[in-house]
């Protein structure tokens, strides 16, 4: 599977625009093809060197569209609607395969890594669009991997910085950091208060969120540190409705930070939008209502038992 | 304490624009060094750490695809689609895009939209030929402003529709942890829980598209006023 990515990735950096394009996607298709390979310690100083090649002169882009506006609209109106196939082919096979690959299983295990199911189905689903679309488009045969340079050019690094949050997050949870914001949190609420500890945990749960890109890492630290201890220990509070709420609560910290670069950042590159935080500022009213109605919510239904 | 410093250089990254990987490259490096470990140890981390999430990337094989049908016109062809329909407006589209991506995830088809899959080749453009069709040309800001505001929605629509799905990776995360708390919880009530807060989203977000309607309508009228 990963050597599918980085074929893709490799064939792309034949046709650089810069040095430092060729460089940093280079570097990033070598983790792919031979990642697995390499000590923990080369694949450390690979990230490095494409960081600092991203960094010390930037990457370019090529020629920003390949067609005029006025070929791509007459192609449109050639092909109509049948240009929706390949595209649509994506979410459909992706949901068919997660679907069918839990059911298939041969001598009682399952064909497919259980928790790959969904990546997997995504791979097959792209490769058979791709086979529908060079079919039924008949474009020349390096067209799908130029256009695929295009897109990946304007995106940029941002590609990148989803892996780079997870290396992050890994660097944290090895030092400790969520310990030690615990720790800092339980000296300094008021521990009397059930409805400051419901928000203090609400609250904590987006910020820390917000600080570690997702989530799922902030759970275990705020629930261990506030929510268990305080919530459910102290105050009786019910377990299920602190924690479903609770991760929602982090969810919303999720909207307004650029560390969830795959949900707020990544799109902003695909869309070719000229502020990194536009998808950011346009969800944090949202975002904010939503922690409001969430420590509301939680304070109404937590302490029924 | 000191090992807080990784937090800081995040902010003051983020705050100052400076390039995010470098940020995250050297706040990770001082999060390594500050808790202890040698440099080679914390590069040999960062490495690893790297590595393993490679399956991340894998939504990027859909830009070939993607950008071959673009060639072709899709994102042309999104447009004259949304014209042919009646009634469309930027809101509605955008409204209807959200209740459906809501419902797909509460199901557990989590898969059925995505940035790269859905947003930029389908739902922006439909969004922004709404706009177009009603208002004629867009100044390029108003463009940007409805393409941010299709991708919040895939966002808002999907955090706050999965957890009602069972078998989702928040939930089983939620279950495993308090297991390991000695608190025993059933996922079915999680899920349970998490309607209410599902409901807010929508109600508070869609508002806001359709105040969007009502704000592209304040700004652009005047353009398809006779002169």
């Amino acid at each position: 599977m990963m050597a599918g990515v980085s074929i893709v990735n490799w064939r792309d950096r034949s046709n650089p625009r810069r040095l430092n394009n060729t460089a940093f996607w280079g570097i990033y298709a070598v983790t792919f093809l031979v990642g697995s390979h390499l000590p923990d310690l080369a694949n450390g100083f690979l990230v490095i060197a494409m960081v600092v090649v991203a960094s010390v002169r930037g990457l370019g882009q090529g020629k920003q569209e390949s067609a005029t506006r006025e070929e791509r609209e007459a192609s449109a109106r050639r092909w109509g609607n049948k240009l929706f196939i390949p595209a649509l082919a994506i979410p459909f096979i992706t949901v068919l395969g997660t679907v069918l690959f839990k059911k298939i299983t041969i001598d009682g295990t399952p064909v497919v890594d259980l928790k790959q199911v969904t990546v997997i189905s995504l791979a097959i689903a792209t490769l058979v669009a791709l086979a529908t679309g060079m079919v039924m488009l008949r474009p020349p045969l390096f067209a799908p991997i130029r256009e695929a340079r295009r897109l990946l050019d304007a995106v940029g690094w941002a590609a990148v910085l989803p892996q780079m949050l997870a290396a992050l997050g890994a660097l944290f949870a090895i030092a400790g950091v969520g310990n030690v914001v615990s720790g800092l949190a339980q000296r300094w609420i008021p521990l009397d208060n059930p409805f400051v500890v419901v928000t203090t945990y609400a609250v904590g749960m987006a910020a820390f969120t917000m600080i570690m890109g997702n989530a799922f890492a902030a759970f275990p630290v705020m629930t261990a540190g506030i929510g268990l201890p305080l919530i459910v220990q102290k105050f009786g509070g019910d377990p299920t409705v602190m924690a479903a709420i609770g991760m929602l609560s982090g969810f919303c910290g999720t909207l307004m930070t650029p560390m969830a670069a795959n949900f707020n950042i990544v799109p902003t590159a695909l869309l070719e939008l000229p502020d990194e935080n536009a998808v950011i500022k346009v969800q944090i009213p949202t975002a904010l209502l939503l922690l409001g109605a969430n420590i509301l919510l939680m304070n109404f239904l937590v302490f029924r038992r | 304490m000191l090992t807080l410093i990784g937090i800081v250089i995040v902010v003051i990254g983020f705050v100052l624009r400076i390039n995010p990987l470098l940020v995250v490259t050297v706040a990770g490096l001082a999060t390594g060094i500050a808790s202890g470990l040698g440099p080679l140890a914390v590069v040999a981390a960062f490495g690893k750490a790297f590595i393993t999430s490679r399956y991340v990337a894998i939504v990027w094989l859909v830009l070939p695809v993607i950008g071959l049908l673009e060639h072709a016109g899709l994102k042309e062809r999104a447009r004259a689609v949304v014209a042919g329909l009646r009634g469309a407006t930027t809101s509605r589209i955008l409204l209807a895009y959200f209740a459906i991506r809501q419902i797909t995830a509460a199901l557990g088809l989590t898969s059925l939209g995505g940035h790269a899959q859905m947003v930029r080749p389908l739902i922006a453009p439909m969004a922004e030929g709404a706009a177009e069709n009603q208002y004629g040309e867009l100044p390029e800001p108003t463009r940007y402003r409805i393409r941010a505001h299709a991708a919040a929605v895939d966002n808002i629509a999907l955090f706050f529709g999965e957890d009602i799905f069972i078998a989702i990776g928040s939930i089983l995360l939620i279950k495993g942890f308090l297991d390991q708390n000695g608190i025993h919880v059933e996922p079915t009530q999680l899920a349970i829980w998490a309607i209410p807060t599902a409901i807010c989203a929508f109600v508070i977000h869609c508002t806001r598209l359709l105040l969007l309607d009502r704000r592209l309508r304040a700004e652009l009228e005047h353009n398809s006023e006779p002169a």
